[in-house]
């Protein structure tokens, strides 16, 4: 059988999401954040919530989310989409709110906003992606940076003493009362990003039953950022990061499920 | 005239080399285009271990101004940098740290806006820093360079006039500034403070009476009392320490009046216009506020001079003060480009021509 | 016996040479192109299109979303 007996549109088992639009992403090569916003889209699509879902960018890398997708995007200043995303749940209590935030905007600016929205547990979903850096304006120190990664505002590596430690920030929001559910994923193996997309899944699911808030987590490289190919970036990101950032449930049904005796 | 080293630097960076000579105590600040390499030339350089000055990179803009604020109360030179949006969040923390009367150095490396805007220059930040920005009534005295040797020299200028008056110095630059390269010469170190103000709360020595630092008075009468003595300040400053440069203004009939990196290219457009035969001058105020208005307005009064014209990287903030200078003695027309795009020479020249009817 | 036989296309245009698909494939389908796209970067394709078995892994794992897979069984 020839190639060209395969192409056919009858034998179609996968190609993207009809929610993308047409603009090319502007991420990186290689990047994790391409598979996650592809990733949600197929959710959306999947559960037919295309009409009643609105997004909330970034500052940060994702800051063009609204030029990716075929669906309503609202961006919000840097840290503040948790706040944003509280004020539209609020007035449309029956869409499907999420918001998509890099460590930055989660974990430094946004402290106040993404605590406080977990704490009220506003029926959103977090969708919080951890790469230990900001790629965006050039490669600075994150929250999340490991201890002795190097970066443009650590180039002799993190130091503790001075800069504080990595901070590890969802465990600390998923013993918040308003959260229901906080999973951590990766996108470096197919595996791993069916397993996303089942969270992705539970999250909105858990919104649509007013669970309260979903913190879906991804560890991602940066490959830009590390100074690293893709492919030396993930396995980077298996070496190092997931040490500190381990994959896996924290939170299901408003029950912690990770070891609080744990080293975090 | 002692030998300064000379050196090819980006604005950002001379920024930050300029601090460390000035003898800094802390830089507290936050990543954003177009200013970013401030911070980073600081760490890469290790400004800590060269003078012991912090250098600490905050969670966002709102944290820094507070740890600006923070620093700035007992009594050492502490700075931040940031840009227009960044400013933006800046601007309840400048109103606390002018209305507890501390001084502090600010820089603003000036974008496009208004929201998220551009990362390319702008001078539409102008009301903001001289008319508005935090709330109450406070004045931040404002110097605009319009080279990058200017930006270095006017670090320490700006901590000497901050802690003058107990009031934050801004430094309204713009992107291309921040980003050009320039030879510039190095301000020649200085130390790092080892006597601090009496009124900074840096721990009372036995003996001493304590010091508390606040911007709140829940009596109107003695918060009248404060304003007062605020306005008393910015009285003095406008007395003090107007600065500007004229060029070419003896015989000028036409003034261009430009500031910051429209003065530089401005200066090209009166080089063309001479060139034609054309009496062009360019005055270029230095401090926006106090703003240079006796100036202007002797220039005004001159017979000679037909008309005036701001040229601005924005849609004409700095023309009301020249307007308020003129008070209607001359035409004052206007040519700007707005969110991000910077003029050439020629059209400028152009816009001049074409305003006053120039053939 | 059924054998299932499976083919992916990419879009050139689209595509940004991460290589995280030709890592990525079990049956070591894929392959770079010497040739680039519009932007300069070389670009997937199927260098061994025989050994495709239309797993999808390569078309989840792009982070563009440039591949689409198709997959038939095949009567031998």
């Amino acid at each position: 059988m020839e190639v060209n007996d395969i192409i056919k549109p009858e034998n179609l088992v996968y190609q993207k999401s009809r929610l993308m639009a047409e603009k090319q992403f502007n991420f990186c090569p290689g990047c994790g954040h391409g598979v996650v916003v592809r990733t949600i889209a197929e959710v959306i699509e999947e559960m037919g919530i295309e009409h009643d879902v609105i997004g909330i960018s970034p500052v940060g890398c994702s800051v063009f989310l609204y030029d990716f997708y075929k669906f309503d995007v609202v961006e919000a200043a840097h840290g503040r989409a948790c706040a944003v995303a509280t004020g539209i749940k609020r007035v449309q209590p029956d869409k499907f709110v999420f918001t998509y935030q890099g460590d930055g905007d989660l974990a430094a600016i946004g402290t106040g906003e993404t605590m406080h929205a977990c704490n009220r547990g506003e029926n959103i979903v977090i969708v919080f992606i951890n790469n230990g850096i900001y790629g965006m304006t050039g490669g600075q120190m994150a929250p999340t940076t490991l201890e002795g990664m190097k970066t443009t505002t650590c180039p002799r590596g993190r130091d503790v003493k001075t800069m504080g430690y990595p901070l590890n920030i969802t465990p600390l929001l998923a013993q918040l009362d308003g959260v229901c559910y906080v999973t951590r994923h990766s996108v470096h193996t197919p595996a791993n990003v069916r397993k996303l997309k089942k969270a992705l899944r539970q999250a909105f699911e858990n919104q649509r039953d007013k669970k309260g808030t979903s913190i879906v987590e991804v560890v991602s490289n940066c490959n830009s950022g590390w100074g690293l190919t893709p492919k030396q970036a993930n396995d980077w990101m298996v070496e190092n990061m997931f040490k500190k950032y381990p994959l896996g449930d924290m939170k299901v049904d408003g029950k912690l499920v990770m070891d609080m005796n744990a080293p975090r | 005239m002692e030998e300064r080293e000379m050196r090819l630097m980006k604005g950002n960076e001379a920024i930050a080399e300029a601090a460390i000579r000035a003898g800094a105590d802390a830089f507290y600040g936050y990543p954003i285009t177009p200013q970013t390499e401030v911070m980073e030339y600081l760490m890469e350089t290790d400004a800590t271990a060269r003078t012991g000055m912090a250098v600490l990179q905050a969670e966002s803009e709102v944290s820094a101004i507070n740890m600006v604020y923070g620093g700035a109360s007992t009594g050492h030179r502490v700075m931040t940098s940031s840009s227009s949006p960044g400013i933006s969040l800046m601007s309840e923390g400048i109103s606390f740290i002018a209305g507890a009367e501390l001084p502090c150095l600010l820089i603003n490396v000036s974008r496009g806006g208004p929201g998220l805007g551009t990362i390319q220059p702008s001078q539409a930040d102008y009301f903001q820093t001289v008319k508005g920005g935090g709330h109450g009534d406070y004045k931040l005295l404002t110097l605009a360079p319009s080279s990058v040797q200017e930006l270095a020299d006017f670090i320490s200028l700006g901590f000497d006039l901050a802690f003058k008056y107990r009031n934050p110095t801004m430094i309204l630059a713009d992107g291309a500034l921040g980003q050009m390269m320039e030879k510039i010469y190095l301000p020649a170190p200085r130390p790092r403070m080892t006597e601090y103000p009496d009124w900074a709360t840096n721990g009372t020595p036995e003996g001493k009476e304590r010091r508390f630092i606040t911007s709140l008075n829940l009596l109107p009468q003695e918060h009248e009392l404060v304003n007062i003595r605020l306005q008393k300040k910015y009285r003095e400053m406008e007395k003090n320490e107007v600065r500007y440069e004229m060029i070419q203004c003896d015989d000028a009939e036409y003034v261009i009046v430009a500031f910051g990196i429209i003065a530089r290219i401005a200066q090209k457009s009166i080089e063309l216009a001479r060139a034609k035969g054309h009496k062009i001058g360019l005055f270029r105020p230095i401090t926006l506020y106090p703003f240079p208005y006796d100036q202007i307005r002797a220039l005004a009064d001159e017979n000679r001079v037909k008309g005036l014209m701001s040229v601005e990287l924005s849609a004409g903030q700095m023309i009301e003060d020249i307007r308020l200078a003129v008070e209607g003695r001359k035409p004052v027309g206007f040519f700007g480009r707005l969110g991000g795009m910077v003029p050439t020479p020629e059209e400028i020249e152009n816009a001049l021509y074409e305003y006053f009817n120039i053939k | 016996m059924a054998k299932i036989r499976g083919a992916v296309t990419v879009d050139n245009e689209r595509c940004k040479g991460c290589e995280l698909c030709v890592y990525t494939c079990d049956k070591q389908v894929l392959g770079m192109s010497t040739a680039v796209n519009s932007k300069g970067y070389h670009y997937a394709y199927m260098a061994n299109p025989e050994a495709c078995i239309g797993c999808t892994n390569c078309g989840i794992i792009c982070p563009d979303g440039v591949i689409s897979v198709y997959r038939v069984k095949v009567e031998e």
